[in-house]
């Protein structure tokens, strides 16, 4: 593991890679496994048909963290990975799956991680994804995550995803497929910066009775940066739906918002909303009447509005 | 002690809504300025805060002419202010404004002691966010307590701290200004319509149609402030029989 994989996993994984006792990870540096560990109730191994790994968590994993951060390190690399998630019945986890890109040539440095998750019934996931772009170099820095969900009945899948910045480009492709009672719950933050741009698409199905989906996307626009939102949710029976997508502009920001709904049955309760603008004039002289400069202000705004 | 001298303010329009404002706000004293709704009394308590910008006359803090100073280093030179209308911000907790407000990370104990004097439970607030979720008095609770955690403060300004509290938060909230009132180094001014306020004053100013009117000492002032509403020649904000907050 090279320097810049241990500087990025501190930032998208919160741990340094030297250290992991018993918990189950995998780290992947430049498309290559740079270490792998299972655990007693998490098997992590090689994906029989092509680049990725398929890790099966069993019904007696509770409480267990798993890491599966990938980083790029270096331009002219393309990477793309496949990586399935099999979460056996009332399981309880928490998976850690940051991305880092780093370039400092001329060369474009690139990470495609397709994850697929099929939760149990009963069963929980906590699923963090921190993504960070970083180095001088002149290629461009991109991410372009695809993950697609199928909760069976009962399931819960939290969500909590965040670009911290420095990414040039990202497409985020999410789906969803919701049996009874499941609940997704997706909370997204997106920072863009200088030529960077965002594209955000969630496309859930509400399937089975009682299921609901629950998205929270906060973004923060600036420089000349652009972003897009797109979310779709289809509820087919009685189910319940929120899309809400929050953003800031600041300086020659740009953002599209387009939540879409589709109510199939009579019961389905679908609620969206977007809120775009820029920082409220009040909300700055509120904080500058406690002793911050307007730059100071506006960047607790936006932090907390990105954290929250 | 703060000192306007000949402050008047005009809209981009010129319409004047502060004429030739002369006033001392004395140093560990309690001040409240009265007067009609449309009066001015937002304008002077912004003017003071550095939210606007005088069009004409001067104001000095401990001797220091402070007029261009922007609203950042009027609250660094000691000059708190609460909105009449908080204001909401997704993301931050009341603990982050707390600790924005004293310019260092407050203990739980400290955290829980400022919004104990608005009335509010540490454990049920602390860590909410300071969005639309809170109701209107329990925003206004946690607007007032952004400025009574400044320690560092000379002068707070509270424009009309009453509006939308209820009645057991209103008399922690009086006991907290009658605390103030007792350090000596910190002065107090107070927009306000309440009764119970201007009762426990020091000195009473009543603004009318952007001048001052009346200044002077709680016993001269508020008698006649009384007597006058009762007469309905100067109410004192909303109808008296309507139960002011």
């Amino acid at each position: 593991m090279n320097e810049t994989t241990k500087e990025l996993l501190k930032v998208v994984s919160e741990i340094d890679g030297t250290d992991f006792g018993n918990v189950a990870f995998n780290i992947r540096e430049d498309g290559q496994c740079a270490g792998r560990q299972s655990s007693k109730y998490v098997k992590i191994e090689n994906k029989p048909d092509g680049p990725g790994l398929v890790i099966n968590i069993s019904s007696e994993a509770q409480g267990e963290m798993v890491y599966i951060p990938a980083c790029v390190t270096h331009g002219d690399v393309d990477d793309l990975v496949y990586n399935d998630f099999y979460v056996g019945d009332g399981a309880d986890v928490t998976i850690v799956a940051g991305c880092g890109v780093h370039t400092t040539d001329g060369h474009d440095a690139r990470h495609n991680g397709i994850h697929r998750f099929f939760l149990g019934k009963g069963s929980h996931v906590l699923y963090k994804e921190k993504h960070i772009g970083t180095g001088s170099g002149k290629g461009l820095k991109k991410i372009d995550p695809v993950t697609d969900v199928y909760l069976d009945e009962d399931s819960v899948l939290e969500m909590d995803t965040i670009q911290l910045g420095g990414v040039d480009s990202t497409i985020r492709k999410t789906t969803g497929k919701l049996k009874a009672r499941a609940k997704l719950i997706i909370h997204e933050r997106i920072m863009t910066d200088g030529d960077e741009t965002a594209q955000t698409d969630f496309e859930v199905s509400l399937d089975g009775e009682d299921s609901g989906v629950d998205i929270v996307s906060r973004s923060v626009a600036k420089g000349n940066s652009y972003q897009e939102y797109h979310s779709t949710i289809k509820g087919n029976c009685r189910c319940t739906g929120h899309s809400e997508c929050d953003a800031i502009l600041a300086d020659n920001g740009r953002v599209n918002a387009a939540p879409e709904l589709y109510a199939g049955d009579l019961d389905a309760s679908l609620i969206h909303e977007a809120a775009i603008g820029k920082i409220a004039g009040e909300q700055l002289i509120k904080l500058q009447t406690l002793g911050l400069t307007e730059q100071e202000a506006e960047q607790k705004i936006i932090d907390g509005f990105l954290r929250g | 002690m703060l000192e306007l001298k000949k402050v008047c303010w005009n809209l981009p329009s010129g319409d004047s809504i502060l004429n030739n404002i002369d006033l001392k706000i004395p140093s560990g004293k309690m001040t409240v300025v009265t007067g009609p709704n449309g009066g001015g009394k937002t304008s002077l308590a912004k003017i003071i805060a550095g939210l606007e910008t005088p069009s004409d006359g001067s104001i000095f803090l401990d001797g220091e002419d402070i007029t261009k100073w922007d609203i950042t280093t009027r609250a660094k030179g000691g000059i708190g202010y609460a909105f009449q209308q908080p204001v909401r911000f997704k993301g931050l907790r009341v603990r982050d404004l707390l600790n924005l407000a004293a310019e260092r990370t407050l203990e739980e104990r400290e955290i829980c002691n400022v919004l104990g004097q608005v009335g509010l439970c540490a454990n049920d607030y602390v860590d909410r966010d300071v969005d639309a979720s809170l109701s209107g008095g329990e925003s206004k609770r946690i607007e007032i307590a952004t400025v009574l955690v400044r320690k560092n403060a000379k002068l707070l300004v509270f424009d009309e701290p009453e509006a939308g509290i209820d009645l057991w938060s209103f008399t922690s909230l009086i006991e907290a200004f009658e605390r103030i009132k007792n350090e000596n180094d910190k002065s107090l001014l107070i927009i306000s319509h309440q009764e119970r306020i201007l009762e426990i004053a020091d000195y009473i100013v009543v603004i009318a149609n952007g001048s001052v009117r009346t200044y002077g000492n709680r016993e001269d002032v508020l008698p006649k402030l009384l007597t006058e509403d009762k007469a309905r020649k100067c109410p004192l904000g909303k109808d008296r029989q309507g139960g002011n907050a």
